[in-house]
This record gives C-alpha cells, structure tokens and sequence, in this order.
C-alpha cells in the first residue's frame, strides 16, 4: 500500500515531463531547438507564482472548475497501476468508476466554461461536449472486450502485473486494434493534433483551450496539471498494452518509462506529419476508434 | 467604346481642363455603362474645389478612363446597380456628407465626422473615440448565436471588429467593422512639406511599402516631368517583387500554422526573414523604406550586391521549391484547403476583388500585366487565374507567383544595373493637374491618384489600398462555412487594417 502511494506520488511528479518531450518532437521536426524538456514544470511553477484574476461576471462556480477538474484527474490516478505494480486503490467495476470520474471533471471544466458567458468559451464547451462523447462508446467497447477476455472489471485486472501479457495470449490481433482504439482515445481526450491544436492561439478555432481562456495563475496551472495528469493516464495503459514485460522491478520501470517515452514520441511525430482536420470532420476520426473497438470484441466473438 | 469619359494612361499627367466636367446624370450614366460591360472602378471620390464640392472618377476596361462632375447634396446611389461601388459611395459619405439615396448598406466606413462640418449622413456624434453605435445585419430564431471578436485580438495583430452570425458552428454572415485605426493620411499627404511625403507614403501599410510609395513615386514624377533612368526602374521592380516574395512566402506559413501542420509553417517562417534580408541588402531596411524617392531610387545596385543578391536566390530557391512542395503534397493540408471559403467567380466580380484573391476565383487581372508601371512592360506575367475560389486557389496562386517572383529578379540581376541616385529634395508639381497611379502590389491593385490647384499644391489625394475592395470578399468567403475556418480564410485572404483604416 505505502508502496502504491510511493509510486502515485511519482507519477503525478512526472507527468508534466511526458508533455515536454512532445514539445521536443514537434521542435525537431520543425527544424527548431525547442524549449528545455523541463519546460513543462517551469510553467507550473511560474503560473503558481502568479496572481489570480477573475471576470465580475462569473460565480464560485468558474472558481470550482480547475480544482475539480484536478481532483478527478489525481483520483484516476490512484486507481491506475503504475508501472504494473498495484494501484491505491481497485474493486470490481473501478473501470466505469474512472470513466464517469474524467467525466466529472469535464463537467466541471465545461459549467466553469459557461459561467464566463463568453460567446467564444460556449462554443468550445459544445465542441467539448460532443467528441468525448464517442470517446466513451469507443471505451465501453474496449472494456466489454477486456471483460470478455478476463473476466474481471477493474483497471489492475487488465493493466498489473502480468495481465497485460495475458490478455495478449488470449488476443493477440484485436488487442492490436485496440492499441490504435486507445491511440486515438488518447489524442481526442487530450486535445491533441489532429482533433484538436494545442499550440494556436486562434480562439475560434479551439476545442479545449478556449474553455480555459478566462483562468489565469494558479487556476490555470491546476489546469495545467490536471491536463497532464490525463495525459500520463491514457499513456500509461498504451505503454502497458505495448511493452508487456514485467520481469524484475527495476527493468519493468525502463519498459514503462520506454512505452511512456514511445506514446509521446508517437504523439509529437503524428502532430508534425499531418494537419488537423476540419471541425466536422473530426467526429469521423474519433468514430474510427470506436469501430476498431467493435471489431476487435466481434473478432473475440467469432473465435474464443 | 462610346463614352464620355476621357482614356487616360497608368501614371499620365492630364491638365485638368481636359478632364470631361459632365452634368450628374451624364456622369452616373456612363460610370454605369462602362462597369456594367465589365469595368471596375478604381478611384471614385469627392474633392473640395474652392467653393465647390466635385466627384472623379477612374475606372478601368482595358484602359483607363476619367470623368468628373459637380457633387449634388444628395444623388441615387450607383450601388444600386453596380455593386463595386458599395464602398467608395461609403466612404464619400462619411468623408463629405454627401447622401447617396437607395445605397443598400450605408453604414460609416472609418468613423470620423466630415470634413465639410455638414450634417452627419449616419446620425454619428462622434464624441466616443470607438465606433459603438451602428447597425449590423442581424440573424433572428432560437438557434441563432452571435459572436463578436475583436477589437482587442489574441496575438499581435491590427485591430478589426468581427461579427459572426452562426447557426451550430455555421457561419451565415460574418460583418467586419474598421476604422480603428484612422490617422486622417490622405488629409495629411495634402497638407505636408514636399519632402515628407514619401515617407508618409511608405507608412500607409508597413507591409506594403514598396507599393505605395511607387504609386507616390510615379505620380510625383509625372506631376513634374521627371523620368527616372532605367537602372532606376530595375531596382524598383526588384524591391517590388521581393515585397511579393516575402509576404507570400510569409502567408503561405500562416496557412499551414492555422492548419497545424508545422514543419512548413516553421520553414516559411525563417525564408520570409531571408527575403526580408534581401531588401535589407539593397536598402538598409527590411521593408525597403527609404528606397524609392520620385525621380528614382536611393540605393543603387552595385555589382557586389547584385552578386550577393544573386547567389542568396540561388541557394534560396531550391528551398522554398521543397518547402513549397512539403506543404501542397501533404493530403491533410489539401483536405484543409480545398472547397473551404468558396467564392465564386460573379461574386467576386460583384464585389471588385483583386490581386490574389481576385485571381483565386478567375479574375485575371493584374497591373503588372494590364498597366504596366516600371519594367514590367519588358518581362512577360502569366495570368495566374486559377478556378475554384477556394482557400487551396488563393494559395495556389502565391505558390505561383513566388516562384514567378524569383525568376523575375534572377533574369534583372544579370545584367549591371547602373543608376543615378537621388535625394529627397524639394520638388514643384505642375498646377492644375491630375495624375491616377496603379501598380500590383503583393496584395493587388495599389492606386494613389492626385489632384493639384492652381498654385500647384495637392489639392487633394486620394489613396486606396487593395484591401478596400477585398474585405467584403472575405465576409462572402465566410458564408456557410464553419466558424472555425475562419482564421484560415482570413490569412488566405490577409488583408491590411491599416491600408483600408488610412
């Protein structure tokens, strides 16, 4: 348990490191030297620093946003098993308890969106409204087909200890399609390149960003936070899918940090190869994740 | 063509007794006739003559052709019947105060009171400093939003006002109010010492430079018979197409930023700087201020810098060509670009685009190629007309003529360029006369025109930048397409808020 906690604590420590290197993929590929991989930690510390301003217009409830949004995410965290080993917490159906928890925190991030009652932040909050909505579909795919291949409904079923490499025993080719699921769920949720741009400045154009427009200082750097908590969530249980190995302590560490490193990397490349889709499209490229969900259960289906 | 409008030519000064001086009715008839067979005006505005308050006219066909009149208090609007006058009655409004009955949409172009201290066409007080109180078109139901960006943007860029009528992430109208940045130049270019006004000139568009202060150049010159020699006319063309280069290659970055695909938008974003150093090279300023002054240029281009010049483009071109290709082979980039922004080519044609947008929806024209100014008689320009209208045509377009642009200046550093260099100094312009200039500009068609009285002083001067034709086809680019496309259809367009702000 104290052992768990340990590593919770780790983690949290490292997530912002995970957004540093993307930063450092897209720079290389733009030709650029990019800013220091602690870059991400410098811009806490500097958002902790500073002051707070709030619009008159709004109420406690855009106070409330940040700290809910990074309260859910810690909480995802604490059932998560990091680097294999046992998570803080875990009982059966922990899995849809995750879920409805980033879901709070959505919740939250869009109703402090819209006490603003900027024109701009209303519109990103209905665009942030819509596409997790088939994030989750394309997740409770992926779930009954973990569900069908274990068994069991809680996150360190799947993604502790030596589950991993099981599941891979049981399904090797859908668990395939349910990496690239997982990918895509990743790159959605995280409002990244090519459902969403992380790096413009255009308001009209911004899924995630907009909403978090009118915070500033801490309120922002909580948000911050919380984001790169998510991050490392989604990452996690990629690394854990690709790089199954849990052989002693130590080298089980180097295989999560390597998949860890090889989800980012993967991200930055796929921000620096190809634009960002049209708004409308969008929804297609999520629906992908969701239908290669549904045919790797139907696979299991035919066959087990 | 039976007109009663006089054929002058690009850059010629006319004594102004030769101008037709026509009654109202005549002078609205043949406006009207000529741009409905396909004219388009170039200059329409109104001037204080002594006591007396005149309109000119300059519109164009294959040529160019003038007429004035004597301004009535109020008239029936040309706008009625020909769209491309829509701004000028505008502007003529809100500068004099002169009524122009039936306009479709007579609203206040820049937000400043009259110059004849007469009744305000608008109702306007002007005692707030920010437009507040105006019309807009309005879009009513239950699932109507609006949304209202600007004057204050995120990002460095000039002011503007933007109204969005949407319905979901649907754009049905988009209104776009300027103006904030008035600084009253044509009144100021009358009223300033000779030697100053080609540094006025130059500070129309910063972005701009080149362009402008040709059109000043030329009209100075021809206002006082002077020809500059043709090292002069060389290195002009050259700081013109580098102008071109630079905010091309500049725009086509902005493109694939807004697209989010990075590497070009990085790339682009160094080789505008390199180009940006060209201009340097020749004039000592990046935006080549301080180089052209009537009757020639400051800077002459000496062998070593035409050397320089020469092998800077040699190594640069290869570049530009792969970055070029990096950005219009990538598929997402073209999903991005194509049929986004459409305008067609009627409405382009009602609304008078020009330049690159212009050509983007088949609209040919081109000054370089239809009144030649400089040395551009002597090189050949393609069309560059391109079809579709849309996001990837208005890009295409630059890709074009950023690779036309570089041949150019390779073929006119071949040779030695020799040159006789000028000064600012004090001039005497012809009394009495006029003079209308027109040059392409990166963004289009440029046109200064001047009028000067019988003690030789500039009676008035009238500036327009391309921008004051084709703001209104981005709000029509904007219809039906989704509100997040708008940055992208706003940089393919990229047009000047001060040029259109004066």
């Amino acid at each position: 348990m104290i052992e768990s906690i340990f590593l919770f604590i780790l983690a949290v420590l490292m997530a912002p490191f995970f957004s540093g290197i993307i930063l450092k993929v897209k720079a290389f590929f733009g030709g650029k030297k990019g800013p220091p991989l602690l870059i991400q930690y410098y811009t806490l510390l500097k958002l902790m620093k500073k002051g707070s301003v709030y619009s008159k217009s709004t109420t406690y409830m855009f106070k409330l946003g940040p700290i809910v949004s990074l309260c859910s995410a810690l909480t995802v965290l604490l059932f998560l098993p990091i680097a294999g080993h046992a998570p803080v917490f875990s009982f059966q159906g922990d899995v849809i308890c995750v879920l409805y928890l980033l879901g709070l925190g959505r919740f939250f991030t869009i109703a402090a969106a819209m006490d603003t009652a900027s024109p701009f932040e209303g519109m990103g909050a209905a665009r942030e409204a819509y596409f997790p909505i088939i994030c989750e579909a394309a997740f409770f795919m992926i779930l009954i087909l973990f569900y069908r291949l274990t068994g069991e409904l809680s996150l360190s079923a799947y993604f502790s200890g030596e589950n991993p490499f099981s599941l891979w025993h049981l399904a090797g080719a859908p668990l395939l399609f349910v990496v690239f699921s997982l990918f895509i769920i990743l790159l959605t949720e995280n409002s990244r390149v090519p459902v969403d741009d992380p790096a413009t400045h255009l308001e009209l154009t911004m899924i995630h960003e907009v909403m978090v427009l009118d915070h500033s200082g801490p309120d922002f750097g909580l948000i911050e936070l919380g984001s790169f908590c998510k991050l490392l969530f989604y990452s996690t249980l990629i690394s854990r899918l690709i790089l199954p190995f849990d052989v002693n302590t130590p080298l089980t560490f180097v295989f999560y940090f390597t998949g860890l490193a090889l989800v980012s990397v993967s991200v930055g490349v796929t921000e620096s190869v190809m634009a960002r889709y049209r708004m409308d499209k969008v929804p297609q490229f999520v629906l992908t994740s969701f239908a290669l969900a549904f045919f790797a259960t139907i696979i299991t289906l035919e066959f087990i | 063509m039976m007109t009663a409008f006089l054929n002058i030519s690009n850059g010629e000064a006319i004594d102004r007794k030769k101008i037709p001086h026509l009654p109202f009715a005549d002078f609205s008839e043949n406006a009207l006739e000529i741009v409905k067979k396909g004219g388009k005006p170039v200059q329409l505005f109104a001037y204080q003559d002594g006591p007396a308050l005149k309109f000119m006219a300059v519109l164009r066909t294959d040529k160019l052709w003038v007429a004035g009149c004597d301004a009535p208090e109020s008239y029936p609007s040309l706008t009625q019947t020909c769209e491309p006058f829509h701004m000028f009655e505008r502007e003529m409004a809100e500068q004099f105060g002169v009524q122009p009955v039936g306009h479709p949409w007579l609203k206040m172009v820049r937000y400043h009171a009259n110059y004849r201290k007469v009744k305000d066409v608008f109702g306007n007080h002007y005692k707030e400093d920010i437009p507040g109180h105006y019309d807009y078109y309005q879009v009513e139901g239950n699932e109507i939003h609006e949304v209202a960006v600007g004057p204050v943007h995120a990002g460095v860029i000039e002011p503007g006002h933007f109204r969005f009528n949407c319905i979901g992430e649907k754009v049905l109208h988009l209104e776009i109010q300027l103006g904030y940045q008035h600084r009253g130049i044509e009144n100021l270019l009358c009223t300033v010492k000779a030697k100053r006004l080609p540094i006025l000139a130059e500070n129309i568009a910063g972005d701009t430079t080149i362009g402008h202060s040709l059109c000043m150049a030329e009209a100075v010159e021809a206002l006082t018979r002077v020809q500059p020699d043709k090292g002069a006319k060389i290195i002009r063309t050259i700081a013109l197409e580098l102008e071109r280069l630079a905010n091309h290659i500049g725009d086509l970055g902005a493109l694939s930023g807004d697209v989010a695909f990075l590497p070009p938008a990085n790339y682009f974003g160094r080789l505008r700087g390199d180009f940006l150093n060209l201009a340097l090279l020749i004039s000592g300023n990046r935006f080549g201020k301080g180089l052209v002054r009537p009757g020639g240029v400051r800077f002459d281009l000496s062998d070593d810098v035409r050397k320089t010049l020469g092998e800077r483009l040699k190594e640069l071109k290869p570049q530009v060509t792969h970055v070029l290709e990096l950005l219009f082979l990538a598929s997402t980039v073209r999903d991005r670009f194509e049929d986004c922004g459409r305008v067609s080519k009627m409405d382009a044609d009602h609304l008078g685009l020009v330049g690159p947008a212009g050509r983007a929806s088949g609209l040919a024209y081109d000054v370089r190629r239809c009144f030649p100014t400089e040395y551009f008689g002597e090189i050949g320009i393609p069309e560059n007309k391109k079809f579709t209208g849309d996001v990837y045509a208005r890009a295409r377009v630059r890709y074009d003529e950023v690779l036309q642009s570089m041949s150019i200046i390779q073929s006119l550093i071949g040779q030695p360029v020799e040159t006789r260099i000028v000064n600012a100094s004090d001039f005497n312009l012809a009394p009495f006369s006029f003079v209308v200039t027109l040059n392409e500009a990166w963004r289009g068609e440029v046109s200064h025109a001047v009028l000067t009285g019988n003690d030789g002083k500039i009676l008035r001067y009238k500036v327009k930048d391309p921008s004051f034709h084709n703001w209104n086809g981005l709000a029509m680019a904007l219809r039906n397409t989704g509100i997040s496309d708008f940055p992208l259809n706003n940089k393919s367009f990229n047009l000047s808020y001060c040029g259109f702000d004066l």
